[in-house]
């Protein structure tokens, strides 16, 4: 454990009906890592993000997000300390444009939003924001167009979008490729290689190409448990992981 | 205080509430196990009151309508649900509210249609009209004394179904994890309608038995349908068990309260306003409770696992 | 903004409505004048209760509660002004600020409570709190109990309005549907509005994103709350009369049909809705068939209960989706 640590995770536990889905894992990601986690299916991945944003409670465990203990805060407000998630399964405003998706993002992070009278469409502070976020992330076409009528590759790029517009200081990415064309998803794998020099990345992911190729470090869990952490090299040899995991899948 | 006048309140409050469980327990499966809101419970009720008294008409006994009765409701119910709560299922909430908001207003004007604007009356035979000495020296209606009786067997055969049988099983697990029993290969149209069939019948029960003590009128099963929400709300939708505690729990705190609330007012109050607040205040006990049970517990007392979904 | 066909229905609807006091003159039958005010009162009622509904997804079913404690705080004031002489209590000033402040401290009471839950939940424990409020005006002897209360004396609004002559009421409601109508407008529009259209649509999102909805959803249930109970204000003006009735839940069910008939998703659609509501009462009830002997509009309910399930089946939006569509602004 190093000063430069952004997140630390120590002993976290999480039962669902005494079955325990998070068992004493520890890892840690450093500033500006991106570290992947992989797994089998059931591993407890996307049960780790939840519990890292608050949208479960932990049964045990510690979780330090720089520098601070998160116990006590809620999902919101580690929001606002700079934790931002994308979601495994697609979790947008479906009747809302693309535009104003991001710009709810953008809104949560601009104070209380207890303003009755001005128009969110006039409202500079909010939409030049965004409209940077719709460049970076080439949505600019798609700005007016309803969720709902998007496709499922941008969709999922929307999906990050919406993570940025909040302003992390790191990112919970849960399988941003889930269900990507090959096309799509080599896009992705380039646009995720230039956020890593600004974001901490925590990475979850099934595409093995991407993962290796893009990760600084990689942790492997299984049954809820850290198994083996390193970097892609080591990871790649060791025995443990190969018999648990890789072993499986090539 | 009066022990006798308790005692007799007591009883009073169990009646109330085995009706009430009569109608929560069917309403909670429904609400259980389809997710589906419905409002046209206390029609079904009301239904079973008006069936009850012309069956009676007809054959000249009580018992005979009551037996008459039961198949008719439970019919009415699967005629209903293949027509017009079929299709509403998969759909939110509010339109469940509307649609069946739409049969209330239905049911009510078809009985004013067909048995007139006038309540009926749904005579007793002799030996429910008598009374029963339960303890020496207090007498207690024999019909009372009988709705009880059905209300703790009915609860006791309800129990048996679900906790014993296949069909029960099936209810757990509907009422629990929705996914599931589809993936059971069961064909889920007919539990629902089943479900649903049995609730009616369950809902015409209480309407048959309510009708002698109260009157059949029109617009019965609304104020009715209110307090059962309250019970099935309070119990944790889904749950039978819940809906029996929270049903009798409701029973008693309505009959006591009633009856017993001007006493107590009077220490605090002058008569005469004690007696117009008590109606008022007891009448709002009930909301209180529930509001406190959901301020505490919002899933209810006994949410079934998954429901909270 | 380009001007639909949308925007120009809407207009003629709304002159329509303004010039209702001269038509009903023209036409000698006052009787239309007092109809449409309630249906604009209801409307105002509806659109109120569409911020929790349509925008919100809060399917608050005890809205009509605040219609009655707002007429109650007119009906109360009359009271004693009438029976006891007191001046003061007749001031509308007083009145509409006790209905206003009244109404808002319930519903932030109630939704503070409710907001707690979610889905059917919310849906019972409003219609509960709406059941008790409706029951402690059964209570309460001195006001009437069931009966209810008659209303002597009108709110006197100091010669600025005098709201004993119609058409003057009239206009005043009139003018308050539009405030209210500009008002929705502009909230739905706004951050706040944002906030509570973005939980409607996908609350886990929201927290995600770093928004706690609680806070906003109440206040929300608040403004709706209030604005309800100014319509109190206006009915109980318009009556002369307030009941425990007004606050069933079965008049709550109104409103929200009102809201279903009209379209959610619209501005309009609970004007449409309220519109389309007490007209189809007057339409169905007056059907001059005669079968076997009974007139059928006498059981107008037969047909409505039946029309209202296949409106829900089959005319998902309401009126707004026989509509012009108007194009999606932004």
């Amino acid at each position: 454990m190093t000063a430069n640590d952004i997140l630390i995770v120590e002993n976290l536990v999480k039962r669902y009906d005494g079955l325990l889905a998070t068992d004493e894992l520890s890892l840690t990601v450093r500033e500006g890592e991106l570290h992947a986690i992989i797994g089998p299916n059931g591993a407890g991945k996307t049960t780790l993000i939840k519990q890292l944003t608050g949208e479960i409670p932990s049964d045990g465990g510690k979780i330090i997000f720089n520098g601070r203990n998160l116990r006590r805060h809620s999902e919101p407000k580690r929001s606002h300390l700079g934790l931002a998630r994308s979601f495994q399964i697609t979790s947008l405003f479906q009747n809302f444009t693309v535009l104003e998706n991001i710009r709810l993002a953008v809104q949560a992070h601009s104070g209380h939003s207890f303003q009755f009278w001005k128009k969110v469409d006039e409202n500079k502070k909010l939409n030049e924001p965004a409209h940077k976020i719709l460049q970076e992330l080439e949505l600019e076409e798609q700005a007016n167009t309803p969720v709902y009528s998007l496709s499922h590759g941008a969709q999922r790029q929307l999906e990050i979008a919406i993570a940025l517009a909040t302003k992390p200081k790191m990112l919970l990415l849960d399988e941003p490729m889930a269900g990507m064309s090959g096309e799509d998803s080599e896009r992705l794998i380039e646009r995720l290689a230039a956020l890593k020099s600004r974001y901490s990345i925590l990475l979850i992911e099934h595409d093995m190409d991407a993962v290796f190729s893009l990760a600084d470090r990689i942790s492997v869990l299984v049954y809820g448990r850290a198994i083996a952490t390193g970097t892609p090299d080591e990871i790649r040899d060791n025995e443990e992981v190969r018999q648990a995991y890789l072993g499986e899948e090539s | 205080m009066n022990w006798l006048l308790l005692l007799e309140q007591i009883l009073n409050g169990f009646q109330l509430g085995l009706l009430l469980f009569l109608l929560a327990a069917g309403l909670t499966l429904v609400f259980g196990i389809m997710d589906m809101v419905n409002l046209a419970h206390g029609s079904l009720y009301m239904m079973g009151a008006y069936f009850c008294a012309t069956f009676t008409g007809w054959t000249d006994s009580f018992i005979l309508g009551a037996i008459l009765t039961l198949p008719a409701v439970f019919i009415l119910g699967v005629v209903v649900e293949m027509i017009a709560l079929r299709t509403l299922y998969s759909r939110d909430h509010l339109d469940q509210v509307m649609a069946t908001f739409g049969l209330i207003l239905f049911f009510n004007e078809a009985t004013r249609l067909i048995w007139g604007p006038i309540g009926l009356v749904i005579p007793l035979p002799d030996f429910l009209n008598e009374t029963v000495e339960i303890i020496p020296g207090a007498p207690y209606p024999a019909f009372r004394l009988a709705i009880i009786l059905v209300g703790f067997i009915v609860a006791g055969l309800l129990y048996f179904i679900v906790a014993r049988t296949k069909l029960g099983m099936l209810i757990r697990a509907g009422a629990s994890n929705r996914e599931m029993i589809g993936a059971l290969g069961i064909n889920i149209r007919l539990l629902f309608t089943l479900v649903f069939g049995l609730g009616a019948a369950l809902a015409g029960l209480a309407g048959l038995m309510a009708g002698p003590i109260l009157s059949v009128e029109i617009g019965m099963g609304e104020s009715i349908l209110i307090l059962t929400l309250v019970v099935i709300v309070i119990g944790g939708i889904g749950s039978i068990k819940g809906a029996f505690i929270a049903a009798i729990l409701i029973g008693l705190i309505d009959t006591v309260g009633r009856s017993f609330l001007p006493e107590i007012l009077n220490l605090v109050l002058p008569e005469a306003s004690a007696a117009t607040a008590a109606p008022a205040i007891s009448s709002m006990m009930i909301y209180l409770l529930m509001t406190l049970v959901l301020a505490i517990k919002p899933q209810g007392l006994f949410p079934p696992r998954g429901v909270g979904r | 903004m380009t001007i639909s066909s949308r925007h120009i229905l809407n207009t003629a609807l709304l002159v329509f409505l303004g010039l209702i006091p001269f038509i009903t003159d023209w036409m000698g039958d006052s009787f239309y004048t007092g109809l449409v005010a309630r249906i604009l009162i209801l409307a105002i009622a509806a659109l109120s209760l569409n911020l929790l509904i349509g925008y919100g997804g809060m399917v608050s079913f005890g809205h009509a509660a605040y219609i009655g404690v707002g007429a109650y705080c007119v009906g109360i004031g009359a009271f004693h002004a009438f029976e006891d002489g007191i001046d003061w209590m007749l001031n509308g000033y007083v009145q509409l600020s006790a209905a206003l402040l009244g109404s808002a401290l319930i519903a932030l009471i109630i939704g503070a409570i409710s907001l707690r839950t979610r889905g059917v939940y919310f849906i019972m424990i409003t219609m509960a709190f709406s059941q008790m409020l409706y029951f402690s005006a059964v209570g309460v002897e001195t006001y009437g109990a069931d009966d209810g209360l008659t209303i002597y004396l009108r709110s006197d609004m100091l010669g600025l309005i005098d709201l004993n002559d119609e058409k003057s009421l009239y206009y005043l409601i009139f003018a308050s549907l539009l405030v209210v109508l500009y008002l929705m407008h502009r909230l739905v529009e706004s951050p706040f509005g944002n906030v509570i259209r973005g939980t409607r649509s996908n609350e886990a999102r929201m927290r995600a994103i770093g928004f706690s909805p609680y806070k906003y959803r109440l206040t929300a249930f608040v403004i709706a709350g209030t604005i309800a109970g100014y319509a109190g204000f206006l009915m109980a003006n318009l009556n002369d009369f307030v009941s425990p009735d007004m606050m069933h839940w079965t008049r709550s069910g109104d409103l929200i049909i009102m809201i279903v008939l009209g379209g959610m998703a619209s501005l309009f659609g609970p004007l449409y809705g309220a519109l389309a509501f007490l007209m189809l009462e007057e339409l169905l009830s007056s059907i001059p068939l005669t079968i076997g002997g009974l007139h059928v509009g006498e059981y107008w309910q037969l047909i409505f209960g039946p029309l209202l399930i296949l409106i829900v089946l089959f005319a998902r939006n309401g009126i707004d989706s026989f509509l012009p569509q108007p194009r999606k602004s932004s």
